[in-house]
Order: structure tokens, then C-alpha cells, then sequence
């Protein structure tokens, strides 16, 4: 009954998506043969030392895929690999940022590319053990995944003494409930152990403290996939030039971008960093219906809101987004024409994240509910004149002021959407004297006059 | 209160973590609990409590903060419907309205043959395929008022 096939997967570059022509990708047999596990046999192998791997993925320029950015070589560079006891490595394919549909294209399609990522990263960094913290909903990944891993154990590439290297790897997955929170790398390990997704104070960070009080290091299911790539370098093995040069600067290779909303041919672009954004507009056939762009959210709903001149001018890469006044995210492109109604689109995202608050932190869990509740009225047309003040006033308050990003995530997109939208927002409130807003203002203006 | 079945199914889940780190497969037993009686009631939560053994209450704080933990009776076939902001954009208003008036109910509710519970629940990344719902565990995308009928007529 599920739908099987590539039709969300464009114009790939495969390192992570695997060629739409290649049939039935995820099987162990067709990943071999089109180049996986070479990576982690010959690791393994040649006894690769850790930190040449590490530097490897250092020069690739591989920023993190999650949302954050932050370069997994740098991060697999804080396990204390010398430290006695048990060490994990976790993945988080806990994918539910709105606008984001990668990792479950990566689970369903190339699951072993996960499966050999987490394996040379338990290698690296000294854990013999790593587990896939998979969302509840995703049923067909979840046995995806356990099909891959069962394929991969018969064939010695998981479990006891991989290639004679005396390596141990056993990698376990852990289906969560429905709980977008659990997302956040901490109030993931709190799920693993069988509690509330509730996030932790950081420091300790996981490296130092994680699952189980155990150093452990968590990545996306992106950045994990894209490892054994980087290392096989296109046949010029751990040259981490390769990679980088696929992308910019201060982005190196290519990344999945899940472009969604009003386009006309919605998917998965894995595309070169830095790659312009109209062009991205382009490969997804544009704007629908002949329409007009009116704004792009790029990076995922915690990303600030951009208005289609800006969008126009920047590239998919993060300095070039940041220069533009928003971010990559998990690079959720989320597009939107000219009919869109930006109030609508702003009640949706607050609701989102009141559902979401773990209910931790006294200014998201209050904070949030205050921010639906504003702007249901106000799009339901009972919103008053000093509306959009409080709303900037509570947004403000949550920001910087919780223990993990939930919070400022619910406060960016109220800002951004303000900031570039406040007309519409202002044509939809009518106060106590039955004008709108503007209508007042023009008056006072006439009156000051 | 649970099958020979789902309790193979939880020590199977047990296996995968530390011996003294048993609460990690609290979400998997009431999980499977769940799949056997269609929701987990106060009784059957303190069962798999006990099977799992932690206190009561680390379980119920468990079942009560995961969304696809039902502490209620639910219809026999459960669908969730996406109206985050990719399937809003797409239609995700009509999906929900063909379905409230296909089904006679509306969001929250169960049809009164105890067929079909119909939930509105948050983004499930399947983004590029929206409007998007979820039938029990399959994903039906890119859906039109013609793929939700044949959908509802293939219910059991």
C-alpha cells in the first residue's frame, strides 16, 4: 500500500540518495555493488588511524545536516576515544522539523550508507555500540533499516571482529513515539533511556556525558550517509578535497534539500552547496500554476522566513542564506506563491511549536501557547491594535531564555514574519472602533494632520 | 494481559540494551501493548510497568508525553492527517473536509462503528508528497478527494 518508488527524488548526486535508476537500492546487493562497505572494509583493514579519518572528514568541509551545521569531524574529534568503558554512537533519525523529508528517503532508499557511516564512526571514535533513534511514524524506514542491519550482520559487516580487525560493531534501532522534541540530541538520550523527551542542560555535553552517562556522539542521519562517500573520495581514497570541492567555502559537497509547498514538482535535490537558489526553483519546475514566488522559508519552519527578492539573490550554502537573513536548517525548502496567506501560514508554525513545548521551560511552554493564542485571533479577525507588539514582546522573551533551540524557534519565524509581513498581519485586525489597523493609523495620521 | 507474542516481542526489544538499563524498552512494550489491545489503559499501563519493571508512574509519564500513545479507546483503523505547513500549502484543509464529511466526524473523534479514529497530528517528513495522511502504518501521499475514497473503501 506504501508507495515505494523515486517519485520524490530528483536530480541527485548520490552520495546520499542513490541513482533513481539503480533498483531496489536499499538491498545490501545493490549497494555493493555500486561502491559500499569498500570504505569500511578497508578502514578496518588497514587499521586507518582515527585521527586520519577524523581530518579527513575535517578537510571535506561536511557541516552537519540536522539543522545546526556544526562539522561532524570537529564533533567526532571530542570522544575521549582512550576512555575506559562502554561508548555509543547515536543517530537521529527523528526527522520531523516541518518541511523536512530527507532522512526518510535515506532510510528507505540507502539504508547500509547509514549503516556504514555509524560503523566507521563507532571505529573512530572507540564505541562498539550505536543505535538509530528512528520517529514512531516511520514504520516503513524502521523496516528498512532492520532489513539492511539483518543483511549487514549475515554478512560480517556488523557484530563481532568486522574484516579480522578485531572491531566490534553492533547497532541496535530505537523507534520514538511521536514527539517532535525528541529531535534535539539530548531529549533524544533521555527517549533511549525510557523517559520523557525532556532536553538536558548543556555542558555536560554528550561526548562527555551521554547515553547512560556514556560518551556519545549524535549525528544526523544525513551526515552519518555521507561519510563512506567522503572517504572513497570518487576513487582517490580520504582525500576530503573531493568533497569540498563539490561545494563552497565554507560548505563543502552536496546536500539533500527536500523542496516542498507550491512548486510543481516537489522532492529531494541533492545539489551542490552554494548551488543559487533559482536554479534550485528551476529543478523543482517552479513556482506552480504559472504563479508568482512570494516567500521561501529555506531551511526547515525554524528558519527565518525570506521574501522572494531576497531568496532570488542568495545560494543554498549557510554564509550566503545568513547574508540573506536566514539559514540552511535541515534544508526544508518550503515554497510559497503568491496567493499565501502569511498570517495563516504564521498561526500554523505557532501551533506547531505550543504542541510541541516538552513543557520544561516556564517561558516556551507559556510562551508558545500565548503566541497561538494571539494569532488565532487575530487570523480568526479578533485580534486588537497592540497585538502585534505583545507578540514581538513574548517572542523576545522566550529567545535565549530556554534550555534548548525549541524556544527560539518558535520566536524566530513570529519575528521574521513581522518583520517582512506586518501589512498583512495589520489588514486582519479590526479593534474595538470596527477599523483595521491601518485604517486607524491612516486616521490618526489625518487627525495629526 | 498480553500475548505470548508481544511479550517475545518485548524481551527481543530488552535485548538491545544494557541488562540493568531495562526502562530503554518502556516505549517499545507499550508500544507492542498497544498494537495488541488498541490502547493502553491504566491497568495494562501498570502491567507493562511491571514487565519492564520500573514504578508505575515512569510509565505513565512516558505514555502520557508521546503523542502516538492513545490512553483512550480508538477506532479500529486510525487516521492521521498532516495540516503542517507543507500540507497546508498543498490542501491539507480539503483533505481534512472530504474526510469530515466522508466520515461524518471531525478531528479527535471515532465514527460510531468504531471503524475509523481520525487524528490531525504534525509534520510526519513526508513534506515533498503533501497533502499527506497516515492509515495505521502506511503513508499515503500526494492525495486527491478520489485516492482518500478508495483509501477509506479498502478499510476493514
Amino acid at each position: 500500500m506504501t508507495d515505494n518508488t523515486f517519485n520524490t527524488v530528483r536530480k541527485t548526486f548520490n552520495v546520499c540518495l542513490p541513482d533513481p535508476s539503480i533498483e531496489q537500492s536499499w538491498t545490501l546487493k545493490a549497494y555493493q555493488e555500486n561502491g559500499g562497505y569498500q570504505a569500511l572494509e578497508r578502514v578496518l583493514r588497514e587499521q586507518t588511524p582515527h585521527t586520519d579519518i577524523i581530518n579527513t572528514l575535517k578537510t571535506s568541509n561536511l557541516r552537519g545536516r540536522g539543522g545546526a551545521g556544526f562539522p561532524p569531524g570537529i564533533k567526532w574529534s571530542f570522544m575521549p576515544r582512550a576512555a575506559e568503558g562502554q561508548k555509543y554512537v547515536v543517530c537521529n533519525s527523528d526527522e520531523g522539523e516541518p518541511g523536512t523529508c530527507k532522512d526518510r528517503d535515506i532510510l528507505r532508499l540507502n539504508p547500509h550508507a547509514l549503516i556504514e557511516g555509524m560503523a566507521i564512526g563507532g571505529y573512530v571514535m572507540g564505541a562498539s555500540k550505536g543505535y538509530n533513534y528512528i520517529r514512531g511514524e516511520f514504520w516503513e524506514p524502521y523496516e528498512r533499516m532492520e532489513a539492511a542491519m539483518k543483511e549487514a550482520y549475515e554478512a560480517g559487516l556488523l557484530g563481532e571482529n568486522l574484516f579480522d580487525s578485531g572491531f566490534d560493531f553492533d547497532l541496535y534501532t530505537h523507534l520514538g513515539a511521536g514527539a517532535y522534541i525528541c529531535g534535539e540530541e539530548t531529549a533524544l538520550l533521555e527517549s533511549l533511556e525510557g523517559k520523557k523527551g525532556q532536553p538536558r542542560f548543556k555542558p555536560p555535553f554528550p561526548a562527555a556525558f551521554g547515553l547512560y552517562g556514556k560518551p556519545t556522539t549524535i549525528n544526523n542521519t544525513e551526515s552519518f550517509a555521507s561519510v563512506p562517500a567522503i572517504l572513497r573520495a570518487d576513487g582517490n581514497w580520504m582525500d576530503g578535497e573531493w568533497f569540498k570541492a563539490l561545494g563552497v567555502e565554507n560548505a563543502g559537497g552536496v546536500k539533500v534539500f527536500s523542496v516542498s509547498g507550491h512548486v510543481e514538482r516537489p522532492g529531494n535535490y541533492e545539489i551542490k552547496m552554494g548551488t543559487p537558489f533559482s536554479e534550485l526553483l528551476e529543478m523543482a519546475g517552479g513556482v506552480w500554476k504559472g504563479r508568482k514566488l512570494k516567500a521561501v522559508i529555506p531551511g526547515g519552519s525554524s528558519v527565518p522566513v525570506m521574501p522572494a527578492d531576497a531568496v532570488m539573490q542568495a545560494n543554498m550554502d549557510y554564509d550566503s542564506l545568513r547574508d540573506h537573513g536566514s539559514a540552511v536548517g535541515a534544508g526544508s525548502v518550503i515554497i510559497m506563491d503568491e496567493t499565501t496567506d502569511m498570517v495563516k501560514v504564521l498561526e500554523r508554525l505557532s501551533y506547531f511549536y505550543h504542541e510541541e513545548s516538552c513543557g520544561q521551560c516556564t517561558p516556551c511552554r507559556e510562551g508558545t501557547g500565548w503566541l497561538y493564542r494571539i494569532l488565532h485571533r487575530i487570523n480568526t479577525g479578533k485580534g486588537v491594535s497592540k497585538d502585534l507588539d505583545t507578540l514581538l514582546d513574548v517572542a523576545n522573551r522566550i529567545e535565549g531564555r530556554t534550555i534548548c533551540a525549541l524556544g527560539d524557534a518558535a520566536a524566530w519565524p513570529v519575528q521574521s514574519f513581522l518583520k517582512h509581513y506586518r501589512h498583512e498581519f495589520e489588514a486582519k485586525i479590526v479593534d474595538a472602533s470596527g477599523n483595521t489597523s491601518d485604517q486607524s493609523k491612516n486616521k490618526m495620521t489625518a487627525d495629526a494632520a | 494481559m498480553l500475548s505470548d507474542t508481544s511479550l517475545r516481542e518485548i524481551q527481543h526489544e530488552l535485548s538491545k540494551y544494557p541488562a540493568d538499563r531495562r526502562q530503554s524498552a518502556l516505549m517499545a512494550a507499550l508500544r507492542i501493548a498497544q498494537d495488541e489491545h488498541g490502547w493502553l489503559s491504566e491497568p495494562l499501563i501498570e502491567y507493562v510497568a511491571g514487565v519492564i519493571r520500573v514504578p508505575p508512574v515512569r510509565a505513565y509519564e512516558v505514555a502520557s508525553f508521546y503523542s502516538m500513545y492513545e490512553l483512550k479507546p480508538v477506532g479500529r483503523n486510525k487516521i492521521c492527517v498532516c495540516t503542517n505547513i507543507s500540507c497546508m500549502l498543498r490542501g491539507s484543509d480539503e483533505v481534512v473536509e472530504h474526510l469530515n464529511k466522508r466520515l461524518g466526524i471531525g478531528l479527535g473523534e471515532t465514527t460510531a462503528d468504531g471503524k475509523v479514529t481520525l487524528k490531525e497530528v504534525e509534520c510526519l517528513a513526508a513534506c515533498a508528497g503533501a497533502p499527506m495522511m497516515q492509515v495505521n502504518r502506511d503513508y499515503f501521499e500526494n492525495l486527491t478527494p478520489q485516492s482518500i475514497d478508495e483509501i477509506l473503501d479498502s478499510l476493514s
